[in-house]
Formats: C-alpha cells, structure tokens, sequence
C-alpha cells in the first residue's frame, strides 16, 4: 500500500491505538515557552509526577522578554512567568534557554537553528505555530497546557488522525514575490479553515526551490489556514541546514539515508489535493482582521459580504474599494516565528540601505534569536536598520502578540511581517497589516504600502 | 474531571464566525501561572466598556441569559492560539458545552481535555438554538449523542474514545500510564533500530 509522508510518520510513532481510532503517540521533541507551560508542571507537582524524558525537552523564553532591555523585566505577572519557567527547568532538569544565553529566541527560530528539529520526528509544543517544524519532514503541532502536562508525563499523546491534504506550489515566483506571499495568497483564496481536520503538505517545483527559511515561512502559518499540521518532505535543502547544528544526528549519512524513506509515494495518497499557481501570484497584504481578510496589493479590498467584513472594516478604519496604497501606515514591525529569520532580516536590509523611513513612522527590527542576533550584527544589518531609523532590538516575540513592553498603539496602522492580524493582537485597538518583509520595508519608507514588482530591483 | 452525563440548560448565543482565542481571553490573562479564575476575563474586549464597567450592549451581560451553561456559536470557533486558558475562561465562567457549527482542531482537543464539553452540529440548527427564547432549557445528552429543544432531537458525532473518556470523567494521564510497558517497549525498540 502507498502512503503519505505524514501517514509513514505516523505510523512510525504509534504506542498503541488502532487505525481510525485515537493513538497514543511517541513524541520525539517538547519545546516549552513560559506562557503554556506554568501550568503543567503545576499539575506534574500535584499528581507527584516526573518528567519523563528531559532529554526530549527544551524550553526557552520568548513571548514576555521585553527587547528593549531583555535582563529588566518591569512587568511584575511577565517576570512571575518567566521565573516560573527558570525554575521549573531547574527542578525537572530541562535544558533551558535562558535571557542572555546563545540559544534563546523564538521557539519555532531555535528548535530548528540547533537542530533539535529533524526530519522524521514528531514535535510538539504549547504554541499553534509549531507548524514551523513540519518544514523539515515531521509532524509538528501546537497544543493545549493539559497535553502539555501529558508529554511531560509519558513523552507521549493521544492523538486522532487528521485527514491529508496536499497543496501543489508550482511555477516560478515573480520578481517582488516570495514565500509569505505564497501562504497569505493561499490562505486569503481558500479562507482560514480550509485546513480544518487536515494535515497539509506543500510539494511542487516552487517548494523545492525555497530555502529552508522560506518554508518554515510557509509551514508556520499553516494554522492560519485551520490545520494542525504543515510540511514539506525533506530534501538536499533540509539535510544541509541540518548538518553541523549542534543537536544534529551525529550519523547524518545513515539518518539522511532513513529520512528519505519517508517521501509521500504518490499524490493519489492525499485525501485531497489543491493546486497553487504562483506565476501571476502578486505581493499580498491583509486589510481585515483575520489573515484571510487579504488581497494582491494592487487589487481593492472587497465589498461588505457578512457581519464579519463589517465588524472587521470598522475595527480597521478601512473601505471597501481602497487599496493597500492608501493604507497610511504609522508603524512596522520586523520579526516574528514567521519572518524573524537571518535571510528575512537580510531582504528588508536590502531594501531599507540608503533609506530613511517615512516621518511620524516606527519600525522596530527584532531579530528571531540570539543567533540571528549575532549574526546579523555581524553583516552589519544592525547598522544599515539603524541608519534607515529604525530600533534595533533583542530576540522574542516582541510585537507579534504585544504581551511585553512592544505593542502597536491603538489606532495606528502596522506593517507587520507576523502571521495574525487579530483585533487587539498587536496592542489593544492596533491595526495589524500582514505582508512579506520586503513590502514592509517598502511601506516603512514611503508610510503606505507599495506595489513592489513595480520599484524593486 | 468531572463525568458528562445529561447537560440541561438555557443557551446564549454568539454567532460570529472565526471566533479567536485572542478574543476568547485578553493576552493580560494568559500571563498567569494557575488553572483556576478565569471566568472573568472570558470575551473580556466585548463584555467590558473601556472604564471596565460592562457593556450592556454584550449578549453575556443581558440578564436574560444569566445562568446559561451551554455557549451557541459559528464557525471555526477557537480559531487561533494553543491558549487553553480560552477553554479555562468558559469553563470557569460556567460553560459545560460549546454548540459551535465547527471547531478549530486544537481548541476541540483543549475542550475534551477540560471537560468542556464540544458539540458540532449543522448551520440550520445552529442558528434554530441561537433564536430561542432565552428561558427556553436545551438537553445535551451525551451517552445518547444528542441535543434536545423546542421538540426536537439532533444527533451529533463524537469519537468513541473521547466519549468514553467524558462520560466516565477520566483522568488522562492516569489512564496512558496504564501504557507504561507500551511505552518502554517502543523506546526500546526505537534504541535497537
Ligand atoms: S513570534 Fe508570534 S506567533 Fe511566533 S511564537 Fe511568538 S507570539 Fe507566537
């Protein structure tokens, strides 16, 4: 019988359970960040429970650090969260990323940069976008503090299989389009729950051509389409981004050789399948309140179909026939699990080089970790950000959820290249506009979005 | 967990689509570090004015629903966050069940694993129960799978496992520890490979 990469993986992991029924599975990786998981070793305490495999577990902070001053956390609840955390790691003994260390950033940034995120694994974390790890060939999925509690206790879950769905990316990508543009396209033509009960994965001559950064891009905001789940089989691209990280297999060849026993077999194994042209695919940029709510930059935002776009258009201070263009855009922010990476920091640096932003605009540059920190620092991004006028600022998740210190004031329009544009996500009343980096550096110099492929080089 | 058997109550209604978990709890909430109190803050942008008054024009705060134990809503409820404090937040402001036209995948596990409990039903019926009266008593029964009011019965899917897990109020961990030697067995296996 033929298979699906994720029913091989699945199936690779299966404790006990029969086919069509609940499974209890094996989970290879738990990544842990202070917001879910207080509370499951809360439970743990209770029930005199022990973690069951510190080794398969990795926690790091990341949605309460202030980036301004990552080591003067004034928010009392935030600190209490934080040090919840710093203890917790020490009593169950988890390796823990703390402020300040090489390897603290974004969970879905560092699982993958030090290579604790591998083809073949099953990974989860108390966060919707682990989605991001599926870009490796695994089945990475966010979930709720009592499974949380669950995988500390028996390193496994149980878990009903989801339906597959793959989505065929083809053709070449237009010059001022990248990988963002891909999944805000797809999510904004098939809506924000195609992907309910489905686990997807992108395939197609347009994935194999994107660099690991750029699919982890495109698996990260799979849940925004509704799934779980997002994944890419992994290829030369993967095992080279693997190879030398510091939690990498120390066989690569025999892992390598193993990894590609997983490949899908044959696209008839998808219960669907949905096909993505990306040759007439144009920058996307979302207007409503939801990453569905978007358009192609240059076409009008919709009429008024339901209460939703109402209440989404009044939220937004935006009508119906308008464009991006005239979206007039105070703030812009650079980061996130979604666009926080070194190559997407580099794309809105080469924009930015020479240029000022807009007057009355603040952009605020956060680097996805300590490494993309450094590393950008050392190209010298940190330079060409501050030069253009932006603030330079140390890894978390900043603004993307405005939990800690940076939030969008109410009112203002945001360029943002995060992955939810909620009511109130970036900061109570803020209007969030999703887009690739490069456009919003182009819209933090000129105060609006533009029409990239047009002025580009 | 407490068992699930017969739920009998009024309903509330609140009929958006895509209902978030960033609206189902304020991101102040999810700071905490405990389980308990959040029935507070659930639908906290909508149920309160600015000054922290409540807003009277919210369906949550119409005395006619006070008591309704069971939430009616749209599509792609729980859309979103991982944030279980969103299900923490209508357990404890006193919901035994959500009637939703679907549910986001994680949100229903969130739920199951609460004790909250989900039910999907068709649009039609959906929106039949939003427009009742609001004295009006709806019976979910969970053995039987079905939802009872204003003479009618609608069945409704559940998994066999969850079901079970529901009705006789399980504790998860507990039970998956009964897989111990399951468990070593596949790690061993997993070392010899
Ligand atoms: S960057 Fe944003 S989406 Fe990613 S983990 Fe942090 S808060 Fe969540």
């Amino acid at each position: 019988m033929t298979q699906t990469m994720f029913d091989k993986l699945w199936q690779r992991h299966v404790v006990a359970g029969d086919d069509g029924e609940p499974q209890l599975l094996y989970i290879d990786l738990q990544l842990l960040h202070e917001v879910t998981s207080p509370q499951a070793f809360e439970g743990l305490r209770e029930n005199h429970r022990k973690v069951h495999s510190p080794e398969r577990t990795f926690a790091t902070l990341d949605h309460n650090v202030p980036t301004e001053d990552i080591f003067n956390v004034k928010d009392a609840i935030s600190r209490k969260q934080i040090e919840t955390l710093r203890a917790n790691t020490k009593e169950f003994g988890i390796r823990f990323a703390d402020v300040g260390s090489d390897e603290q950033g974004i969970v879905h940034v560092i699982g993958p940069e030090l290579g604790l995120t591998q083809p073949g694994m099953t990974i989860v974390c108390g966060d919707s976008h682990t989605a991001t790890h599926g870009a490796f060939g695994s089945i990475g999925f966010g979930i709720g503090t009592s499974e949380v509690e669950h995988v500390l206790a028996t390193q496994t879950i149980w878990q009903t299989k989801p339906k597959t769905m793959g989505v065929h990316v083809h053709g070449k990508l237009p010059h001022g389009v990248y990988a963002k543009d891909i999944i805000l396209g797809l999510i904004a033509r098939e809506g924000v729950a195609f992907g309910t009960g489905y686990a997807i994965e992108y395939y197609g001559d347009t994935i194999e051509a994107l660099s690991m950064e750029e699919r982890m891009s495109i698996c990260n905001m799979t849940i925004e389409g509704g799934a779980k789940y997002g994944s890419i089989r992994p290829d030369q691209t993967t095992f080279d981004y693997v190879r030398g990280r510091k939690y990498a297999p120390k066989n690569m060849d025999a892992a390598i050789a193993d990894w590609q026993t997983l490949y899908t077999d044959s696209e008839d194994d998808f219960d669907r399948v949905i096909d993505f042209d990306v040759t007439t695919l144009a920058p996307i940029v979302s207007w409503g309140t939801n990453p569905g709510m978007a358009v192609p930059v240059d076409h009008p935002f919709p009429e008024i179909q339901n209460d939703d776009d109402k209440k989404a258009y009044n939220y937004i201070g935006l009508k119906p026939g308008q464009t991006a263009e005239q979206i007039p855009i105070e703030f812009a922010f650079f980061g996130s699990c979604t666009n926080g990476r070194l190559s997407d920091l580099k794309v809105a640096a080469n924009v930015l080089k020479g240029h000022h932003i807009a007057p009355g605009v603040t952009a605020l540059v956060v680097p996805g970790s300590r490494s993309v920190k450094n590393a950008a620092e050392k190209l010298g991004l940190d330079q060409i950000f501050k030069d253009a006028g932006c603030d330079w600022r140390e890894p978390g998740c900043s603004a993307c959820l405005g939990m800690n210190p940076d939030q969008v004031p109410a009112g203002v329009h945001c360029a943002s290249t995060t992955n939810r544009n909620f009511e109130g996500r970036q900061g109570v009343g803020a209007r969030t506009h999703l887009a690739s980096p490069a456009m919003v550096a182009y819209a933090a110099i000129n105060g609006h979005f533009v029409d990239i492929r047009k002025v580009a080089d | 967990m407490k068992p699930i058997g017969q739920i009998t109550s009024t309903v509330v209604a609140v009929m958006d689509d895509n209902i978030d978990t960033d609206q189902l709890v304020p991101k102040q909430a999810i700071k905490d570090t405990t389980r308990k109190n959040y029935g507070d803050v659930l639908f906290s942008n909508r149920r309160y004015l600015e000054d922290g008054r409540l807003n009277p024009e919210f369906v949550l705060n119409d005395f006619k629903h006070e008591g309704a134990q069971i939430l009616i809503t749209g599509h792609n409820f729980g859309y979103g966050s991982s944030w279980e404090h969103a299900v923490w937040a209508l357990r404890d402001y006193g919901f035994q069940a959500v009637i939703a036209k679907n549910f986001n995948d994680i949100f229903y596990m969130n739920c199951i694993n609460n004790g909250v409990l989900p039910v999907k039903l068709a649009d039609e019926q959906c929106d039949q129960l939003a427009s009742l009266p609001a004295d009006q008593p709806v019976t979910i029964d969970l053995p039987q799978q079905t939802v009872t009011f204003a003479g009618q019965t609608a069945q409704f899917e559940i998994n066999a496992f969850w079901k079970d897990r529901l009705v006789k109020g399980i504790d998860d961990i507990e039970a998956t520890e009964t897989f111990d030697n399951a468990i070593k067995k596949f790690e061993q296996r997993r070392v010899e490979e």
